[in-house]
């Protein structure tokens, strides 16, 4: 049952301090403990300022934490050398538009990570490579290699970017709101493709988002933040049909729904 | 007293620039009753903030009134001497909070002193005695009490508020004169759910107590507009697709455009998980510089036919006028029958 924990995190705790002589202290992340599964989608929704993306930022080491341990594969993120932390553990963030630079062809970002393979791929093989990446995150390679990123769609981008996850052959994806830049008839092509990996491929992902639609359509497990606390987790059916928590409640009855009518409800 | 308190004829917004001519609003018509909060609903690059601009009179730089009429309670504003419509329409019979307004509050005022200022430039009048501004300030207090605010937040600066708030307070002081028409432009993409709701909530009130007669609410959120609007319009590629009650076309669409994106919305439902699978439309927005011919919509419909590629359909109303969906599915009698017979075989 343990060895398919792919990250755990326990009592994850992060203060920030400002000010020099009268300090004042902001507790980003109470306490968070929890496990991401193999194959997982594992959802963080919240309110703004909840603290979610610092999880997320934890979990990526661009911050440490204050105190607390996360494991990747039962062993410390901090034994891994980043390098090879990097090969396991991918992001994908909410702006596709600033995750590409706009000076250099898509294919740029795709050939950086060859670099962050263990096999040296001659010519041919990337090639191989890229087509069925490509084909199973749904772009046809000819539509988006050899074009700058302003010629392609917020969705493509995003795609894009989790296809070369994929290419680095991570295990964990941790994707922080990536479809809230995106316009509704494209974000379902992206929640579909978190979908299809973590069938096929199976990828874990923690999916970070404040949409409840869209966590409820994708994920395995909800936990729902609130200042910096995990006030809940579960399965999805159990958190968003029958919430414990009063914040979960208070949550739920403030998204609107397209099915009912507030008044209708209450 | 026309019935209608906004009347909006075959209206046409280009931007002109080194960019080319983008037909960004390109025949538009439709009527807003008294009383009624109509929601415009689309994806980015649908035309529906160009539309907003032009119906507030003051279209920003680039942005070209090309032709058509728009009626705010019987006024052309396009007809009529800007600081006529500065005085008598703006404000007074509508106003037009853009997006992102929220950062058009000064940051280095209080609230109380910027409201002093906007009353200032709509009367004429300086507010400089005590009395004055005391009797302003109460008027303002209430306002900000409709809205769910506490008066107290007149005495704060616009960086000691939540965005939400900051929201509320451009709301309220674009309230101040009980304008007839509300155009507001995407109010809550920027809010999370809770204060999103209270938004609405606030928007409802001010609706239910007699500040605004009617809205006119863009937001590409089909569940908020769902929460808010009577009616609802879907538009793409600067046009008009479909026009009807909010319910149906939730319920119903008729159009491929608002069935598909109908369809691409994961919506939370205490029920349980939807059942069915979110489906993507495939391909992008056009280039509204280079317009494609007949039914803009025709590159990504699923249902294209031979004549959609060439002739553009003209808006046809069913269910006894209320409906109405521009599409060559819906032409006649029977080729409504045959779109319906299309929908169910899916």
């Amino acid at each position: 049952m343990n060895s398919d924990v792919v990250l755990s995190c326990e009592n994850l705790t992060k203060e920030y301090t400002s000010g020099l002589v009268r300090t004042k202290t902001v507790l980003a992340a109470k306490d968070a403990s929890f496990d991401i599964k193999r194959g997982e989608i594992v959802a963080l929704a919240g309110e703004s300022g909840s603290g979610k993306s610092t999880i997320a930022r934890m979990i990526l080491r661009l911050i440490e934490p204050t105190s607390g341990e996360i494991t990747l594969n039962r062993k410390n993120i901090n034994e891994y050398s980043i390098r090879e932390y990097y090969r396991k553990v991918q992001a994908v963030f909410q702006d596709p538009y600033s995750a590409f630079n706009p000076f250099y062809k898509v294919d740029h970002v795709i050939d950086r990570s060859w670099g962050l393979r263990k096999d040296n791929l001659d010519d041919d093989e990337r090639k191989d490579t890229i087509e069925s990446t490509f084909n199973s995150i749904g772009i046809n390679p000819s539509e988006v290699l050899g074009r700058y990123p302003h010629e392609l769609s917020g969705g493509q981008m995003q795609r894009l970017l989790i296809g070369r996850s994929l290419l680095i052959g991570s295990q964990l994806l941790i994707a922080d709101e990536p479809t809230s830049m995106i316009d509704a008839s494209t974000r379902a092509g992206v929640l579909n493709l978190l979908l299809s990996l973590k069938k096929e491929k199976g990828l874990s992902v923690l999916f970070i988002t404040h949409d409840i639609g869209q966590a409820q359509y994708l994920s395995d497990r909800v936990m729902i933040m609130k200042e910096g606390e995990i006030v809940e987790q579960g399965s999805v059916d159990d958190v968003f049909c029958r919430p414990k928590h009063p914040y979960t409640k208070e949550l739920l009855g403030a998204v609107p729904s397209l099915y009912e009518k507030w008044d209708e409800v209450d | 007293m026309t019935e209608h308190i906004l009347e909006v004829e075959d209206l046409r917004g280009y931007y002109r620039g080194l960019f080319g001519v983008v037909h960004a609003v390109d025949g538009v018509s439709f009527s807003l009753d008294r009383g009624v909060i109509m929601g415009i609903a689309g994806e980015s690059g649908g035309g529906k903030s160009t539309l907003a601009q032009l119906v507030s009179g003051s279209p920003p730089p680039l942005l070209y009134h090309e032709g058509g009429k728009i009626l705010v309670d019987g006024i052309d504003i396009y007809d009529i001497d800007p600081e006529r419509l500065r005085t008598e329409v703006k404000c007074k019979r509508m106003s037009y909070v853009p997006q992102a307004s929220m950062e058009s509050l000064n940051p280095v005022k209080r609230i109380r002193d910027f409201i002093f200022d906007v009353v200032e430039q709509r009367t004429g009048k300086r507010v400089r005695t005590k009395e004055r501004k005391e009797e302003v300030l109460e008027m303002a207090g209430k306002h900000m009490k409709t809205l769910g605010l506490e008066p107290t937040v007149l005495n704060l600066y616009p960086h000691e508020l939540s965005g939400g708030m900051k929201q509320r307070v451009v709301i309220a002081i674009s309230t101040l004169w009980n304008p007839k028409l509300l155009v507001i432009d995407e109010p809550t993409s920027a809010l999370d759910v809770t204060s999103q709701k209270r938004m609405i909530k606030a928007l409802l009130n001010l609706k239910q107590i007699g500040i605004i007669e009617s809205m006119l609410y863009i937001s590409h959120d089909l569940t908020s507009l769902r929460q808010l609007c009577d009616r609802c319009m879907v538009m793409y590629g600067g046009k008009i697709v479909e026009i009807g009650d909010m319910e149906r076309i939730i319920e119903d669409p008729l159009h491929p455009y608002s069935r598909l994106l109908t369809a691409a919305i994961a919506s939370y439902d205490s029920k349980g998980k939807c059942a069915h699978e979110l489906k993507t439309i495939p391909g992008n927005p056009p280039d509204l510089r280079e317009p494609p011919t007949g039914c803009r919509f025709h590159p990504r419909c699923p249902e294209v036919m031979e004549i959609c590629r060439t002739m553009e359909p003209e808006m046809v109303m069913v269910e006894d006028g209320k409906r109405g969906a521009a599409c060559w599915l819906f032409t006649s009698e029977s080729g409504l029958q045959n779109g319906r017979g299309a929908k169910g075989n899916e």
